[in-house]
């Protein structure tokens, strides 16, 4: 067991001090909004909840989130599944490994913005590869909602699913080779040899995965802005950015937040739940100990 | 595990793919305006580095890519500095509300910048610091001091304690002890965090916009300011592009092993 020492909050002071001016201030501002109206000439009045219900009835609130929804759900519908078996096939030894992991690697260090940016020279009909290439098909992801939609899922396919890769490798490197020693003795099919040894081993970093992909799906902002330039589909943040209002503006963060809040809850609770906790590893090993 | 023979197309493909469209920014960057706008060219016909000499032949383009580097490097030494006692505080002892705490950083991490750029925005006015690199270095640490938090504390907890404990009965004092012991046996975790506190304030756009006017113009808002723009010097921007994505590409050799334990938060 970790020893009891409250002497080490003056450790943790300093990261206290500075995200809570970075976090809590500009939250209590943002909750300030949300409950009041600003006047032409700055003056505040108090209105309750008055901006909430307005957001909650808002249809245009509601198409976001479920657009966003939408969008998170494909993200992961596509992207698990691709990240695993590219992670399958990648090589355990030699120079394709180190090979593998950088050039996988590089989607996931370029600024976001750019990225939009590349996607937006890559997919425009007159001067794009992939738009010259599809022009043909009739795509143009500036006219056609359809084709601006799976513009940004391929961007987004493009832009994460590498790390999807890399964490499922992560989690398969770690299997043992006695495993599949023992799978062989067996005569274990390639399947069973997934199902029942790599899948199980691989469920950790796949909730990670699949919590981290949500989250940052479901606050995408700055690629699909660098490409549709906050035009069709509107995503959360887009809506968020593009109202005007400050209360209505406020209440609506507010909202937001709390819907991420309740996400970060469980994917807390799914990464501590084994040994991420800190002090985990020693309980584990007191049990291992008095067995 | 024996792999199919046929197993590396599968990553193959997919590299393919990734390299397409930065193979078609590069080649961009490579051809003149005349070429990308009116001929449909897979390589560059007539190569030139004219768009890079225009790059750096720039004042304005020098001074963004300044002015990025030296908000990035300004909150990478903050956050690890904060970040170090407290990971230490996290993976060593239980105190008063721990856990919630811990949990409280991982929130900030998460929780949707679009939400806070109006705020901050009022904050650092209020405080004279708008437009100010050190107003965009202390706005990042609301999503990297909990992310180096996090992966310091993984990699701390790997350390085991008997080290610590062997120490102070040598007569180490817990200043001592840190600076001199501990930290150069977490360098390498060091080096992770700091590289991922770097790659995510560099490749963040919505705060370093709204808190930049004309003093600290990040490299993406002049981007986005010319790409959105008519008349594109799409030649240019490519470059430019093409620039932006050299500081992931330097230092990702070095930490190619640890891309997937960073982006988890220290958790694989």
């Amino acid at each position: 067991m970790k020893p009891v020492n409250q002497k080490a909050w003056l450790l943790v002071a300093p990261v206290l001090l500075l995200v809570a001016i970075s976090a809590i201030i500009p939250l209590m501002t943002v909750v300030n909004y949300s409950v009041q109206y600003v006047g032409s000439t700055g003056r505040f009045s108090w209105v309750g909840d008055e901006w909430y219900r307005e957001v909650l009835h808002d249809e245009k609130f509601w198409n976001a989130l479920w657009r966003n929804l939408v969008f998170s759900g494909l993200i992961l519908a596509i992207q698990i599944p691709l990240g695993v078996l590219i992670a399958l096939n990648m090589p355990r030894k030699g120079w394709g490994v180190p090979a593998c992991l950088v050039l996988m690697a590089l989607p996931l260090l370029i600024p976001w913005y750019v990225v939009g940016m590349i996607w937006q020279m890559f997919g425009r009909v007159d001067i794009g590869l992939m738009g010259v290439m599809l022009r043909d098909f009739g795509y143009n992801y500036e006219g056609d909602p359809m084709d601006a939609w799976f513009t940004l899922i391929l961007m987004d396919v493009w832009h994460w699913t590498s790390l999807v890769a890399l964490l499922a490798y992560a989690g398969l490197v770690s299997i043992p080779d006695a495993y599949y020693q023992a799978a062989r003795i067996d005569g274990a099919s390639k399947w069973s040899v997934f199902r029942y040894i790599q899948l199980p081993r691989m469920a950790r970093v796949l909730t990670i995965a699949i919590l981290l992909r949500f989250m940052d799906s479901f606050m995408i902002f700055t690629e699909p802005f660098a490409v549709i330039a906050g035009g069709d589909p509107v995503f959360l943040s887009t809506e968020l950015k593009q109202t005007v209002e400050l209360g209505k503006k406020a209440a609506m963060s507010i909202i937001y937040f709390l819907i991420i809040l309740a996400l970060c809850w469980v994917f807390y609770a799914v990464m501590t739940r084994n040994d991420g906790e800190p002090g985990a590893a020693d309980q584990k090993q007191t049990k291992g100990g008095g067995a | 595990m024996k792999q199919g023979r046929f197993a590396w197309i599968v990553p193959a493909l997919y590299i393919l793919f990734l390299m397409t469209p930065i193979y078609w920014l590069v080649a961009m960057s490579f051809k003149t305006n005349l070429e990308i706008t009116t001929r449909f060219t897979l390589f560059p016909e007539a190569f030139t580095l004219d768009n890079y000499a225009k790059v750096f032949g720039d004042e304005r383009w020098r001074s963004v890519f300044a002015n990025s580097l030296m908000y990035v490097s300004l909150n990478t030494v903050i956050s690890i500095l904060v970040a170090l006692p407290a990971a230490y505080a996290f993976s060593r002892y239980r105190f008063f509300g721990d856990k919630h705490l811990f949990f409280w950083l991982l929130t900030n991490r998460m929780a949707p910048v679009a939400v806070f750029t109006l705020p901050f925005f009022q904050l650092y006015s209020a405080f004279g610091l708008f437009d100010t690199h050190i107003a965009v270095a202390l706005a990042h640490c609301l999503f990297n001091v909990p992310l180096a938090v996090w992966i310091l504390e993984g990699f701390m907890s790997g350390v085991p304690r008997e080290i610590d404990e062997t120490a102070y009965i040598d007569g180490y004092s817990f200043p001592a002890f840190f600076v001199k012991i501990f930290i150069p046996m977490i360098a390498s975790g060091i080096g992770v965090a700091a590289f991922f506190c770097f790659m995510f304030s560099w490749v963040e756009y919505l705060i370093a916009d709204a808190l930049s006017r004309n003093a600290v113009v990040p490299i993406t808002t002049r981007l986005q300011a010319l790409s959105q723009a008519s008349g594109t010097d799409w030649g240019v921007l490519a470059a430019a592009g093409t620039l932006t994505l050299i500081p992931g590409a330097i230092v990702i050799w070095f930490v190619r092993n640890y891309i997937a334990k960073g982006f988890a938060l220290g958790r694989v």
